[in-house]
């Protein structure tokens, strides 16, 4: 990955296993989010490749990688919902889109996805008249609105309590049981980390590429990296570096 | 209270005593540490601190501290027992964290001929990103008319409102009193030569060719151009424009054909309108200063314009239109994501988009000219 010549991150080659949670983590400003964008299309990498199953991601045509963009759902941090839509209108915009459901069918689809994620009764409520936790949660509501084969947070617990980081939590397992989705967190909220993850991978910043690979317990138990341990253990173990 | 006061004293052939006293307050302004400095010679080899009758300390006195620290450091023995405790951990807490190398990035300012060639770079770069922008949109344009677009028709009837009805009050103002300032300059003038009727052939054929059209986009690309900059700008930091793209939806459909599209449609009706508002000033001036009555001025103006001439003026506020929606969703989309970025955004959307404006109406000049227009 590489901004203009300054290439951020190099030699990231890692599997997703469909349905299951896929944790990138990281200290801050390691990259994280900009894999996330390059996961998502957002960037092009600057070499390399991106497959999702046996098609190339990264070289696919416009309509084909249209086509695959309708299977992902996508949570930004703060949401990203649309300011001048309400909620119901947020989520139903993805409908619009991909479905032909007439209005009032979308609107009942709306509904539910709201409800899901316990927004019931803001259907018509605009995002700048919510907090900023549930602005999050109408932005999963519309990430999960074409029930998408792999869904993507950025940092989902930031600005969360410690409440509702844990509802986040049990919602993202819940998602990958019932909608039998694939996700993929950026995160490195270490509570979160050790309740989702199924496997992840250990971007580090000094030496621009990733460190460690695997479930994060196993990585808790076994790694001998101590830049690993130190960001799994909250500091305990591991040196202080600059 | 006591002044806050810093001495340097010898009190050993190799030790000089940092005498700290009175009441050290940052409102109060920071003793020089050079007074430190200047007391050190090569004999030197160690510092002392005397803290006895300092009467209460703030951040100045780490501070200043702080630098007399750092410019003996490596070279002499400091022994810092005879500072308050909190002074103490305070100068250990800022002394923890080793200077980053290469973190200081004091860049000095670059040779005349390396910023030429910097702009000179920039200024290309930017003529491409229009292009690649303005080809963008026509697609989109394209897409719209073959009923493909992906935007919502609320949006550009919002768009068209604000565009159009709301800008009336400025246009009505800004017509008038340009038609107005050119009557009466053009009739100080002509008066000499009693030819003072002129002033509406004048004050016509000027609207209608041209101010019209120019006075109108230049308030538009004020106003509208750089709302649109702000306003995809505050979208671009909340990570919306991202989620339309990955939604699949084109940005350029959702969010800015419907500005383009508006801008394009209510630019001819206000250039219009201008035009007579204009006129309506030089009738003022016409009845006032000119002595002549308003059927005068007005017979007077019809044989001095064309349908041509309106027509030239029409045409051109078209592309005005579309070159201040460009220029204004262009920078809005390239807005960095901070909050001074949004507000330069719309600076740059403005600035851009009325540099837009006149080179167009140049370039239409020269065209008129050559077809005879």
């Amino acid at each position: 990955m590489a901004y203009g010549s300054f290439v951020l991150m190099r030699d990231l080659t890692f599997e997703v296993a469909r349905g299951s949670v896929f944790v990138i983590m990281g200290g801050s400003g390691c990259g994280k989010s900009t894999l996330l964008r390059h996961l998502i299309g957002l960037n092009a990498p600057a070499a390399g490749a991106i497959f999702y199953g046996e098609e190339n991601f990264t070289s696919a045509p416009p309509d084909a990688r249209e086509r695959m963009l309708r299977r992902f759902g996508v949570l930004y941090q703060a949401g990203a919902l649309f300011s001048s839509l309400t909620l119901a209108q947020n989520v139903m915009l993805p409908l619009g889109e991909y479905t032909d459901l007439a209005p009032r069918e979308m609107r009942d689809v709306a509904a539910l996805k709201l409800a899901l994620v316990g927004l019931r009764g803001f259907e018509d409520y605009y995002p700048s008249q919510i907090s900023g936790g549930m602005q999050k949660r109408a932005g999963l509501a519309r990430a999960i609105a074409l029930d998408p084969e792999v869904l993507f947070f950025d940092e989902p617990s930031a600005g969360l309590d410690p409440i509702s980081s844990r509802r986040l939590d049990d919602l993202i397992l819940e998602l990958r049981e019932s909608l039998g989705a694939t996700i993929v967190v950026v995160t490195h909220e270490l509570p979160s980390i050790f309740t989702i993850a199924d496997d992840s991978i250990f971007l580090d910043a000094d030496s621009r590429t990733m460190i460690a690979s695997g479930s994060p317990k196993e990585l808790l138990a076994r790694s001998t990296d101590s830049r690993v341990r130190e960001f799994l253990t909250r500091g305990a173990e591991g040196s202080q570096h600059g | 209270m006591e002044q806050a006061s810093l001495t340097a004293s010898r009190v050993d052939p190799d030790t000089v005593c940092v005498r700290v006293a009175g009441a050290w307050r940052l409102r109060r302004g920071l003793p020089a540490a050079d007074t430190v400095a200047r007391a050190l010679d090569e004999r030197v080899r160690r510092l002392v601190f005397d803290a006895r009758d300092l009467a209460g300390w703030d951040s100045s006195l780490v501070t200043v501290l702080a630098q007399v620290l750092d410019g003996c450091r490596g070279r002499l023995e400091v022994e810092r027992t005879g500072l308050p405790a909190g002074v103490q951990r305070l100068l250990e807490l800022v002394e923890a964290v080793p200077e980053k190398q290469g973190a200081r990035g004091a860049v000095p300012r670059p040779v005349f001929l390396v910023r030429v060639g910097t702009a000179a770079i920039v200024a290309t770069e930017q003529a491409r990103e229009f292009l690649a922008f303005l080809g963008e949109a026509t697609r989109s344009l394209a897409r719209f008319l073959g009923r493909r677009a992906r935007y919502r028709r609320v949006d550009l009837v919002l768009e068209v409102q604000e565009a159009g009805a709301r800008a009336l009050p400025i246009a009505t103002l800004i017509s008038f009193l340009v038609g107005l300032i050119m009557a009466f300059v053009g009739a100080v003038s002509l008066q000499q030569f009693g030819a003072g009727i002129y002033v509406a052939n004048m004050v016509a054929v000027a609207m209608a060719r041209e101010m019209g059209a120019m006075m109108t986009a230049i308030i538009m690309a004020g106003r509208t151009g750089s709302a649109y900059a702000a306003q995809l700008g505050t979208m671009n930091v909340s990570q919306e424009i991202d989620a339309l793209t990955t939604m699949g939806i084109p940005p350029i459909d959702f969010l800015v054909l419907p500005r383009m599209l508006a801008l394009s449609l209510m630019m001819p009706l206000l250039a219009i309108y201008s035009d007579f508002i204009g006129i309506l000033g030089g009738v003022v001036v016409g009845t006032t200063m000119l002595d002549l009555s308003v059927t005068q001025y007005w017979e007077q103006t019809k044989g001095a314009i064309t349908l041509t001439d309106f027509a030239t003026g029409v045409g051109k506020s078209v592309v005005f239109g579309v070159l201040v929606a460009i220029a204004g969703c262009m920078e809005g989309m390239r807005a960095g994501r901070s909050a001074s970025a949004v507000g330069d955004a719309a600076t740059r959307a403005a600035v851009r988009a009325i540099v837009y404006i006149i080179v167009a109406d140049g370039i239409f000049a020269v065209v008129f000219h050559v077809l005879g227009i």
